[in-house]
């Protein structure tokens, strides 16, 4: 069966010395919530543009969707959350207008947008609890609820590979229980495949079809109850090596 | 009508500054919004360059500024795309080597005199029928092109990476933009000068960006100040016999500046 995302002796250098990922080999199916853990400067977020093509391997393959990763970047099946994401722009971008811009490459170049667009936008508001502030700033939220925004934005968009790199950085402890709850709800309603990169787990854990944990590598890839001195306890020696 | 209320040489001159106060914002709105605002300057002074160019090849200032400007734009968008952190430094190259090459090109074709000035510092109390015409055309593809991106500018402008892995051109809708501001550039020119046109295209969005509750009612509010700048600025011209160019960006600035005293009050208060 083809995989949804397949990453075959994959290397990746930032410049001549700094290498960044070597022989990476990395097998997802559709509908899986994997989580990608590792120390900071293990090249889990290289990991991951390297999975949606945004960056392109020095060597060995990335295929998403069994095409190459970089070709797949056109056709809009992937939602993207970068890490510390955050609206760029001075002017007052309302939850509608962020959520409406995750549909772009979906809507019509010219006129408002589509009926379905429109109930799409809304329904993804209502889903992630912001339906009372649907028309106030971004900017005006808490980091919890800017976070939600992001992701009904992503929602908006139909995807079917969800990307998130550290979304519960700054975000309280409440609001980490939500996120992982609404993320949990949505592979299992949709069937949609999460990739999930963070070092603090702990929200999401129950949810995790599988752990990858990347130091430089793939250090270790498979169910987390398989790990559990690593995963549970940080004292142990070896998982704080990996953890970092 | 509003245009009854000048005098007859006046209209074209007045058609001039309400094309160009709307189209100048509306395209700096996304310079802005992007931490890009010091592009309307380089553009400015490459087109500079190119109105010299022209003077010396015997070529229309406004076409050769056009294309130099293009160009230009075409070529930093393209190299700060690929290496982010050399976009603030190449802009800072293209700037003042478009207005010492400027310099240097009319020098040599003998063309440091008024018409030259004229370029720089704006004559719209000169522009007439057939001027007029070129600067409403470049302004209905300027403001017609961001009608047609308008959300796709808008998904990268917000978040350039996600937009990319969403399935949008990023550097395609980028090099549109860059494009969109040379062609504003060149129809802004004999409105308010090369070198102030860029201040029409950032000031009125800094304002609008004061009051707005929106993205949609920031990129209108701002361009509905630019249309009051260029108009009041050009009406201050006429009765005080001041060059329009100066007066429009000081009407900006000063709308701007009651702008931030209002919203002062209104914290106060």
């Amino acid at each position: 069966m083809q995989a949804l995302v397949e990453l075959r002796g994959v290397e990746f250098a930032f410049g001549r010395f700094g290498r960044a990922l070597s022989n990476v080999n990395l097998r997802v199916e559709a509908g899986e919530f994997v989580a990608i853990a590792g120390p900071n400067g293990g090249g889990k977020t290289t990991l991951l543009r390297i999975i949606l093509g945004l960056l392109r391997p020095d060597k060995g393959q990335a295929l998403l969707f069994g095409e190459p990763a970089h070709r797949v970047l056109a056709q809009g099946r992937v939602a993207y959350l970068p890490q510390r994401a955050r609206v760029g722009m001075a002017a007052p971008i309302t939850v509608r207008e962020l959520v409406a811009s995750g549909r772009a490459s979906r809507e019509r170049w010219l006129g408002p947008t589509s009926r379905h667009g429109r109930e799409l936008v809304h329904q993804s508001v209502v889903e992630v609890g912001l339906r009372d502030v649907i028309d106030r700033p971004v900017a005006q939220l808490s980091g919890g609820m800017q976070q939600r925004a992001f992701l009904a934005r992503m929602l908006a968009a139909e995807p079917e590979l969800l990307a998130l790199d550290e979304p519960t950085t700054g975000v309280d402890a409440d609001s980490q229980e939500r996120l992982a709850d609404l993320l949990a709800g949505l592979q299992q309603r949709h069937r949609v495949t999460i990739l999930y990169i963070s070092h603090e787990f702990g929200a999401v854990e129950r949810h995790v079809h599988r752990l990858v944990l990347v130091r430089g590598g793939i250090a270790f890839d498979g169910p987390i109850s398989q790990l559990p001195q690593l995963w549970h306890d940080p004292s142990h020696a070896h998982g704080r090596e990996l953890l970092g | 009508m509003l245009l009854d209320l000048f005098p007859e040489f006046l209209r074209w001159p007045v058609l001039t500054a309400l094309v160009v106060g709307a189209a100048a914002p509306a395209i700096g709105f996304f310079l802005v919004e992007r931490q890009m605002s010091v592009v309307g300057d380089a553009i400015g002074h490459t087109a500079f360059a190119g109105v010299a160019l022209a003077h010396l090849l015997g070529l229309n200032p406004v076409a050769t500024a056009v294309a130099v400007s293009v160009l230009a734009a075409a070529a930093v968008e393209t190299l700060r795309t690929r290496n982010r952190a050399a976009g603030d430094r190449l802009l800072a190259l293209l700037l003042y080597t478009g207005l010492a090459l400027g310099m240097v090109l009319a020098s040599v074709a003998r063309a440091v005199n008024a018409g030259l000035f004229a370029f720089l510092f704006g004559s719209i109390l000169t522009v007439d029928g057939p001027r007029f015409a070129v600067v409403g055309c470049l302004a209905g593809i300027v403001l017609g092109a961001l009608a047609l991106l308008y959300r796709r500018l808008l998904a990268v402008t917000i978040d350039d990476e996600a937009a990319r892995a969403a399935g949008l051109p990023v550097l395609r809708v980028n090099l549109v933009l860059a494009t969109l501001a040379a062609l504003t550039v060149s129809l802004a020119m004999q409105a308010v000068g090369l070198l102030l046109i860029a201040a029409l295209m950032v000031v009125p969005v800094l304002t609008s960006n004061l009051f707005a509750w929106s993205v949609r009612s920031s990129l209108l509010l701002a361009m509905g100040l630019g249309l009051v700048a260029s108009l009041g600025g050009l009406t201050i011209a006429y009765f005080a016999n001041l060059p329009p160019g100066g007066t429009t960006v000081l009407t900006a600035v000063a709308l701007y500046g009651l702008a931030l005293l209002f919203q002062g009050l209104l914290r106060r208060g």
